[in-house]
């Protein structure tokens, strides 16, 4: 198994740099897949994330000028780490205004991903600064947990508010009740309810906008301003609100009738996608 | 609150709303910067918070038994909140009477501020003296470093009027003076009044941006400790 990959380009690595900040956010431990053509960063619907999965994709030649991969093995060139997302955002941390970055995978007495970074002096003489990220190497057995989740296809596509607002509205209700109702239709309509014995809160977003839909058939009976809705938990929303620290270039919310919402970004050119599933 | 508390005691068959003190607070702060529009079917308040954008609120009551209705626009999002109403408790009442007051004066709030803000918060009490003989007013905190006084005589410049009657000392608990400083901190004048039985009467003057004036009354009981005679 061999990686090496080098990032030069300023803006490449600041755009890096705040996709792995978002990744910290949202996933405390996280897998790193990587593949000739792209890096993922994968969380799996485990019990222990609260049934909660991400799928994060870039594609390799967007920022690395170099990139060198060889999987487990010719059928199977993959790599799949594990590593606490904290660790990759710190380390990148001293990389800005760097003047090269390289990662690559290295046995120091354990497995680690080893973040140079290569700063210019005063004096214009490099130093280089080194993290030695522990990593665990997932066995090929286990791969199939980690595959892209599928997209069952939602009853209603919505695209989604300024986030920053969402965010805001949301931390308010938080402190009300920890089950939260986001509905929506095919009119451009968003809903986020909170009900409690004492008082019910909703904030209604309008004009919003859906996306064409993918299968004119089914929906073609439907009552436009019919809502789909889904219960969650209100801090695993805002766990995925207070990641987004930029507005997205793209945000779409697919939402599947009492089954689960999707949350669909897109950074630029790095594709997000968040799964919450309905409280039971 | 009294200007819209008084709309609506007098149509008091169609209207039975109730604000507790925590709301009036919270409303008020609101009020010192809003446009009221009273209507039949609620009050709708416009608000210029600091960062200059516009929220909207209208407050809406059907009557008994149904929930009292909030309706919060900014920016073209617009939140509705519907709170259950519950039978109102009974409101305690002080039974300050006016004609029992004995001692009464009305001092410049500017005066005070400080003074609420850097009350020594080791001390429990408020001690208030009023009387027609020196110190006059006094404020004064008994705290683990030591005692303060504060003395405001009563031909000073800040002393709108001045009738004190008997020598009063009492001690008031500051936790529950405390929550009176915001009504302070915006109020141009106060009256500080004590009646037979030694209760406090605080009344603070508040002056909006759009000249209307409004009031907040503040009552509270003297700590039971009797004081020993100050020199």
């Amino acid at each position: 198994m061999k990686f090496r990959a080098k990032i030069v380009d300023g803006a490449c690595l600041n755009h890096f740099t705040r996709i792995s900040n978002m990744i910290a956010k949202l996933a405390k431990t996280c897998t790193l897949r990587i593949s000739p053509d792209k890096l993922n960063f994968i969380l799996c619907d485990k019990l222990a994330n609260g049934g909660v999965s991400m799928w994060c994709e870039l594609e390799q030649e967007n920022f690395f000028n170099e990139f060198q991969m060889e999987g487990v093995s010719a059928e199977n060139n993959e790599i799949y780490l594990e590593l606490t997302s904290e660790n990759l955002s710190r380390a990148l941390k001293t990389a800005q205004n760097a003047r090269a970055l390289k990662i690559k995978l290295t046995n120091k007495h354990f497995p680690c991903l080893t973040v140079s970074v290569e700063l210019l002096s005063m004096s214009s003489s490099s130093r280089i600064v080194t993290h030695d990220i522990p990593i665990k190497v997932i066995p090929r057995k286990l791969w199939k947990d980690l595959q892209e989740p599928v997209v069952p296809d939602p009853d209603v596509s919505i695209y989604l508010p300024v986030l920053k607002t969402m965010k805001s509205v949301v931390e308010k209700m938080k402190n009300i009740s920890n089950h939260l109702v986001i509905e929506a239709n095919l009119d451009g309509e968003l809903n986020l309810k909170i009900e409690t014995e004492l008082v019910c809160v909703t904030t209604h977003f309008k004009d919003l906008g859906n996306p064409p839909l993918a299968s004119e058939s089914t929906h073609q009976d439907r009552n436009v301003e019919h809502m789909a809705e889904v219960h969650v938990d209100i801090r695993k929303l805002l766990q995925f609100l207070a990641g987004q620290q930029v507005n997205p270039t793209k945000a779409l919310c697919n939402i599947v009738n009492n089954k689960m919402v999707h949350f669909d970004l897109l950074h630029e050119d790095v594709s997000l996608q968040y799964f919450i599933p309905a409280l039971s | 609150m009294p200007l819209l508390t008084q709309q609506i005691q007098d149509e008091d068959d169609q209207y039975s709303l109730v604000a507790s003190l925590d709301n009036v607070r919270n409303l008020s702060t609101i009020l010192k910067h809003a446009t009221c529009l009273a209507t039949k079917n609620g009050i709708k308040v416009t608000v210029e918070n600091a960062k200059w954008t516009l929220t909207a609120f209208r407050m809406c009551y059907q009557g008994y038994g149904y929930p009292l209705m909030l309706f919060l626009e900014e920016g073209g999002v617009v939140t509705v909140c519907k709170i259950n109403t519950q039978e109102p408790e009974e409101t305690l009442d002080f039974d300050f009477c006016s004609t029992s007051v004995i001692n009464k004066i009305i001092l410049q709030s500017e005066g005070l501020h400080e003074v609420f803000s850097e009350l020594d918060m080791k001390s429990e009490v408020l001690q208030i003296t009023m009387s027609p003989d020196k110190p006059y007013f006094r404020l004064s905190t008994f705290g683990n470093a030591g005692s303060s006084h504060l003395d405001y005589p009563k031909d000073s410049d800040l002393m709108e009027a001045f009738h004190c009657n008997q020598t009063q000392v009492n001690r008031y608990k500051i936790s529950l003076l405390k929550p009176s400083t915001k009504a302070l901190v915006l109020s141009c004048k106060v009256s500080i009044r004590t009646d037979n039985r030694d209760f406090p009467s605080l009344q603070y003057m508040i002056r909006n941006e759009d000249g209307q004036i409004c009031f907040v009354e503040y009552y509270c009981c003297p700590d039971e400790e009797v004081p020993e005679s100050e020199s």
